[in-house]
């Protein structure tokens, strides 16, 4: 084993090799997904509350999100979750090219999520079905339907923060790659991501049934 | 035997404000916490100060109704949020615990100063809240109540969220650094039981804070968007705010406590120089505590109007708690039996914390039984239980903590007699100030009141004078361990004669804590096979 092997440069002092560390980052992400879950879970908890208290509302209150915006966004956010794997593989054979190509990729699915996401909010907020007291439309049968829209914006709301996020640090590992920071001895930061990007689809997943497909 | 501080060590290898702010360091980063957390000690014990001043007399004296709710709130956040909660992990922990498991640093440095940061960060808004109006929903931040009051509910609000995120990072710093970076050769049952505790916490830490994250931030937003979700005007429910924070806020108990029961597994065994007894009983009595304390949170609420049904069962799942907690004292007990007990500071936190939080835990599990807890709910009963499990708990053992790992950190000794006398008056202090406070309790007396009948004029006055003597007791602490830190006798690397790993370092460690790799040689608790070296002098026996 040649020296720069022995000591890589992305290898930190306080660990002993390469694997140990990379070992700790991955751990370290998977707790740091379990908060994650926890947190929505509050918002999750809220849903399943107020949904049980009031079914019809919610039920009636549905009919006015767009299941085929939901469901565009829902392809959009899998095949993103498709380029984000397909990035990692191309890492690990050590195409950088490629690895490129499918991180823009990710990229530009995630910012047409963000965009159907507009036009749908848009749509809502031009309408008047808004969160709490700022909710104005009439039209929706039950009782207190703005809640229904309180959680919907709340828990999309979080969701297309993390997305945003998700841009972010993917945008980031575009720059890091295409200056040659990754090898496939090294391409923890954006397995990393990948796990992260996962998760955010997955909570879409969940999102998209619990308020496009009630009934 | 006459000790030397080592030339170079984590304190002087790197000089100026910078290397400290900068610092990745974990000792250097306790040290941070160290300060800023004590600071916030101070802080919050100048608030209960003044409240036992005003309840000398049934009469204003300091504040009226206004000003004690606010002065009650702010000792209340900022002992839990600012000093109980990061005390044990963030000080001790950071700096103890890589040592015990012979790592050079945590798994992620830079995080680990990140997190003393958002600290920071929320420290500054919380002093903010203080100085733009305050705060007086008492430390819970109930609805309706938190959404109508006029004080700076957002300012303190963001500080405990922004807390939540630094207490998130160091657990999850703190799991990953146990799981992956112990010595080779160390398993998990050659982990100090200190390492276990802060293992557990770590786990509560990541569980639970992101409930309260969401909860806090869903108040925000009823308050300054109006969700509805809290409010009952809009079709919202506030008992939902209490179940959020209490599934958050009791598993946050047993963050303040159970790292507390890791440092008092530790003085007892090094102070009795015997074998810890059932090893695997009190790690996984940890563990068992952190579990359970997510079961129990609908026992804050048995006035709530919850239902009956789910009141019976908190009420029942809460004696389970006692079980992993009796489990520890009979176990500590049993060290002691037949060990040669030395009489050191620590060690006489250690006896202070047992005697204390045994009396905390049989009350909390009387307040557990739902039928005596309706009679005692918002008494001072309770407010003397949480101070027995809290103070006489958490703040026992940290004190011994410090006492104990103080000439690792500075590799200078304090004055053993100031020590023992500091002990005693807060044993004494603390004893006076809440004892009264159960029998006040039991006879009708409400907390949060600035004022009160002119029966419980005697016990309130007794209870303040023994405020009192805790706040003189805690000064000295303050003057002779910071006196100790300039002029202290070195203490060599192993004052106590202590087996576990962090004494084979000299005192202070080195910036990378170990020359080379460290390789495990015996037990944490082999006190039957092996004899410390170094010891600072002849041990004593009872």
């Amino acid at each position: 084993m040649n020296q720069t092997t022995a000591h890589p440069a992305h290898l930190q002092h306080h660990f002993t090799d390469a694997h140990q560390q990379a070992e700790s980052a991955k751990l370290g992400l998977w707790i740091f997904l379990l908060t994650e879950v926890l947190l929505f879970g509050g918002l999750f908890c809220f849903y399943a509350i107020y949904r049980s208290w009031n079914p019809d509302m919610f039920h009636n209150a549905h009919a006015f999100l767009n299941v085929w915006m939901g469901a565009t966004n829902t392809v959009v956010l899998i095949v993103s979750s498709l380029t984000m794997a397909l990035a990692i593989r191309s890492m690990q054979l050590g195409r950088r090219k490629h690895t490129i190509v499918f991180l823009s990729g990710t990229v530009f699915l995630a910012c047409v999520f963000m965009v159907i996401k507009y036009f749908e909010y848009s749509h809502k907020i031009h309408l008047g079905q808004l969160p709490g007291k700022w909710y104005f439309f009439e039209g929706i049968a039950g009782t207190n339907p703005h809640i229904f829209f309180s959680a919907y914006f709340l828990m999309t709301g979080l969701h297309g923060f993390h997305v945003l996020g998700g841009i972010a640090v993917i945008t980031w590992l575009i720059i890091k790659t295409s200056r040659g920071s990754f090898s496939p001895e090294y391409y923890t930061p954006i397995e990393m991501t990948g796990l992260y990007w996962h998760l955010v689809d997955l909570i879409w997943i969940f999102l998209f049934p619990l308020f496009y497909l009630i009934g | 035997m006459e000790h030397t501080i080592p030339e170079k060590h984590y304190l002087n290898e790197a000089t100026g404000w910078k290397s400290w702010l900068m610092t990745l360091d974990h000792k250097r980063i306790g040290i941070l916490y160290m300060i800023m957390v004590m600071f916030s000690f101070f802080l919050g014990g100048v608030f209960a100060l003044l409240l036992r001043w005003e309840l000398i007399s049934p009469d204003k004296i300091l504040m009226g109704p206004e000003m004690y709710n606010q002065a009650f709130s702010l000792h209340g956040i900022i002992m839990i949020f600012l000093f109980i909660i990061p005390s044990i992990p963030a000080i001790l922990g950071n700096f103890v615990m890589p040592l015990m498991i012979g790592a050079k640093d945590v798994a992620f440095p830079r995080l680990n100063l990140a997190s003393w940061y958002i600290y920071v960060i929320g420290f500054c808004f919380a002093v903010y809240a203080l100085f733009t109006g305050g705060i007086d929903t008492g430390w819970t931040f109930y609805t309706p109540y938190s959404n109508e009051t006029t004080t700076a509910v957002i300012p303190i609000l963001t500080a405990a969220f922004v807390l939540g995120f630094s207490s998130i990072f160091t657990g999850l710093n703190f799991i990953v650094t146990i799981h992956k970076l112990r010595a080779p050769g160390m398993t998990w049952f050659q982990l100090p039981l200190f390492v276990w505790a802060i293992y557990a916490t770590a786990l509560i830490q990541v569980l639970a804070t992101p409930v309260l994250g969401i909860t806090l931030a869903l108040l925000m937003l009823e308050r300054v968007v109006g969700i509805g979700i809290f409010d009952p005007a809009m079709g919202g429910d506030p008992v939902l705010f209490q179940h959020f924070f209490w599934f958050y806020s009791h598993p946050a108990v047993y963050i303040m406590i159970l790292p507390g029961m890791g440092i008092i597994s530790e003085l007892i065994a090094t102070f009795s120089h015997r074998r810890i007894f059932g090893y695997k009983f009190i790690a996984f009595s940890s563990l068992g505590i952190a579990f359970t304390g997510f079961l129990v949170w609908g026992h804050h609420m048995f006035v709530s109007g919850q239902s009956d049904l789910a009141a019976v069962i908190f009420s029942f799942l809460t004696f389970f708690v006692g079980i992993p907690s009796g489990i520890k004292i009979l176990n500590w007990m049993a060290t002691m039996y037949k060990g040669s007990i030395s009489l050191d500071t620590p060690m006489l936190w250690a006896l202070s914390f047992l005697i204390l939080f045994s009396i905390g835990g049989f009350t909390g599990i009387v307040l557990g039984t739902l039928s005596i807890d309706v009679h005692l709910h918002d008494t001072y009963f309770v407010v003397s239980h949480f101070h027995y499990v809290m103070v006489g708990g958490t703040v026992m053992a940290i004190f011994g903590g410090l006492h104990y790992w103080w000439p690792k950190i500075w590799g200078r000794m304090y004055n053993e007699t100031l020590a023992r006398i500091a002990v005693v008056l807060i044993f004494v202090g603390f004893n006076v100030t809440f004892f009264v406070q159960f029998i006040m309790g039991t006879q009708g007396m409400p907390r949060r009141y600035y004022t009160y009948l002119p029966q419980f004029q005697g016990m309130h006055g007794f209870s303040s004078i023994g405020a009192l003597i805790m706040g003189v007791g805690f000064l000295l602490i303050g003057i002779y361990l910071i006196h100790a830190i300039f002029k202290g006798k070195p203490a060599g690397p192993n004052p106590w004669r202590a087996l576990t790993m962090e004494w084979e370092t000299p005192s202070p460690p080195r910036a990378g804590n170990f020359e080379g790799a460290q390789r495990l040689t015996h037990g944490p608790y082999d006190y039957d096979k092996v004899v410390p070296e170094n010891a600072l002098k002849q041990y004593k026996t009872l």
